[in-house]
């Protein structure tokens, strides 16, 4: 299998630190904040970003975890999938709540959370992070904050890799494989 | 996972799979917006040929919480009152595109009948005095939940002891926990009078005794079953009151239970029958917590069976 690194270790803490300072300047300050990462590797993700906010303005950002499968709308043509868990750190109504994911590609994930997030309360203002975006929407979608933008055919699959959960932290692209992971 | 018959088809992997979509569903129940659009567009059949209150109810409640579309049927009030048979029945409430049956019934095997015969999922929610596996999956779920505030993360039921206690014979719901909590490693330790343990209970992996206060210390779960009206005059045993005296969770028994042990009751209670008022309402009673989890277990057993492809 064909595979080419994007971003390597550096260049991805330096992409969180981007967007963590982005976020911050676009809401003047962490107030009213609430970081919501798409599991698994949204959530880690929003952990980094809220730990640069911290060490940048010293503000704890509430960080929370918002599990979409119930939402998709390709529940239906795959088998039983496993759903992720969902953490409201604070009550939504009213903060700005950044929706955190690691690739934009379809855009029907982060429709699926919008609607998810719609039934957990009214946030004031929602917005999208996201560390890769590969393009091809499908959806009137776009992201606030993104770490890269990475030009993509569709063949290819986008792989992000956070030490977190797959002990390296990489983002590459692969020409063909499993399509299962890589934002859709 | 095609349909739910018997608490025998879940292997550990599964059962775990459900718990831990069970906890998931559980927090829709604090939500400002009690709904899940999982299963929209589907139909799920409550077919119910005995009385049931929790069962059904939170079959129904699980079912709508998320956006299935739930319609109860009954014996009373239906054709099968004007003497149509199972088949018969079945196959109607088949025909009408039904993606799942949940079916209740007095005869042992009948929800496996059912199966047989149609192509919707079903689920059995009580057989005769066969099997109750949804109510052995919510009994075991509030269990690990209770032992997971000691041990957060507790994956079998390695080294638990599960007292059952009551009319085993007539239980399905003792059949069903038999099943489920033996493979999740509990031993389970039956008790009764002779007259209400089934005459081929040494085929089964338990162990039985006739002396509740023998077993008492060492049990870590006490789970009390209903003592059934009709068992009352039927010779099973002398007396009510001689059988709160020997197999009651009375309060001096309350007091004898080991440190950290709790109680299950599947309900509804006969109380001062076989627990007391004092042992149901204890602080170490998980009675009510078993209501609110059949909610949670069902809604995760009906997003396994219905929520993907078919």
């Amino acid at each position: 299998m064909d595979s080419r690194v994007i971003l390597d270790a550096d260049q991805i803490a330096r992409a969180c630190a981007r967007m963590a300072h982005q976020i911050l300047e676009a809401n003047r300050g962490a107030e009213n904040l609430v970081l919501m990462g798409i599991p698994t590797r949204g959530v880690a993700l929003a952990h980094r970003l809220a730990t640069v906010m911290d060490e940048v303005e010293g503000a704890r950002v509430p960080v929370g975890a918002l599990d979409v499968t119930m939402y998709r709308d390709d529940l239906r043509r795959q088998p039983t999938r496993a759903v992720g868990h969902t953490h409201l750190p604070v009550d939504v109504d009213g903060s700005t709540v950044v929706l955190i994911d690691d690739v934009l590609y379809s855009g029907r994930t982060v429709r699926a959370a919008l609607d998810a997030l719609g039934d957990l309360g009214r946030p004031r203002a929602v917005q999208l992070a996201v560390l890769v975006d590969r393009g091809h929407r499908e959806l009137p979608i776009h992201a606030d904050h993104v770490g890269k933008f990475i030009p993509t055919r569709t063949g290819e699959h986008v792989s992000v890799r956070l030490a977190e959960i797959d002990g390296i932290d990489q983002v590459s692209i692969e020409q063909s494989g499993d399509p299962v992971r890589g934002g859709t | 996972m095609r349909h739910l018959l018997s608490a025998a088809d879940l292997d550990r992997t599964q059962i775990t799979e459900i718990f831990d979509l069970a906890e998931e569903m559980s927090l829709v129940q604090g939500r400002p917006v009690k709904k899940l659009p999982a299963l929209r567009g589907r139909t799920v059949v409550n077919l119910f040929f005995e009385d049931s209150t929790r069962t059904r109810s939170s079959f129904e409640i699980a079912g709508k919480w998320l956006s299935a579309d739930v319609i109860n049927i009954s014996a009373k009030g239906s054709s099968v009152s004007k003497g149509e048979s199972l088949r018969d029945t079945v196959l109607t409430v088949a025909a009408m595109g039904v993606d799942a049956l949940v079916i209740r019934h007095p005869a042992s095997g009948a929800p496996w009948q059912a199966s047989r015969w149609i192509d919707a999922h079903v689920l059995n929610a009580g057989d005769g005095t066969h099997e109750h596996p949804t109510q052995a999956l919510l009994d075991a779920f509030t269990i690990r939940r209770h032992l997971r505030r000691s041990t957060p993360d507790l994956m079998s039921f390695d080294g638990q002891t599960v007292a059952i206690v009551g009319d085993i014979t007539h239980s399905r719901v003792a059949r069903s926990n038999v099943l489920l909590l033996t493979t999740l490693g509990a031993r389970v330790i039956l008790v009764a009078p002779p007259t209400l343990l089934p005459p081929a209970i040494d085929s089964w992996p338990v162990l039985t005794c006739t002396d509740f206060d023998e077993v008492l210390p060492h049990a870590d779960i006490v789970m009390m079953l209903r003592v059934q009206r009709e068992r009352m005059s039927g010779g099973y045993f002398p007396t009510p009151r001689e059988y709160t005296m020997s197999y009651g969770l009375t309060r001096p028994r309350l007091e004898a239970m080991k440190p950290g042990a709790a109680i299950c009751h599947p309900g509804p209670m006969n109380r001062g029958l076989e627990i007391s008022a004092d042992a149901a309402d204890a602080a170490n009673s998980l009675i009510l917590d078993q209501v609110a989890a059949g909610v949670s277990v069902r809604m995760s057993v009906l997003f396994e069976l219905l929520g993907g492809a078919e």
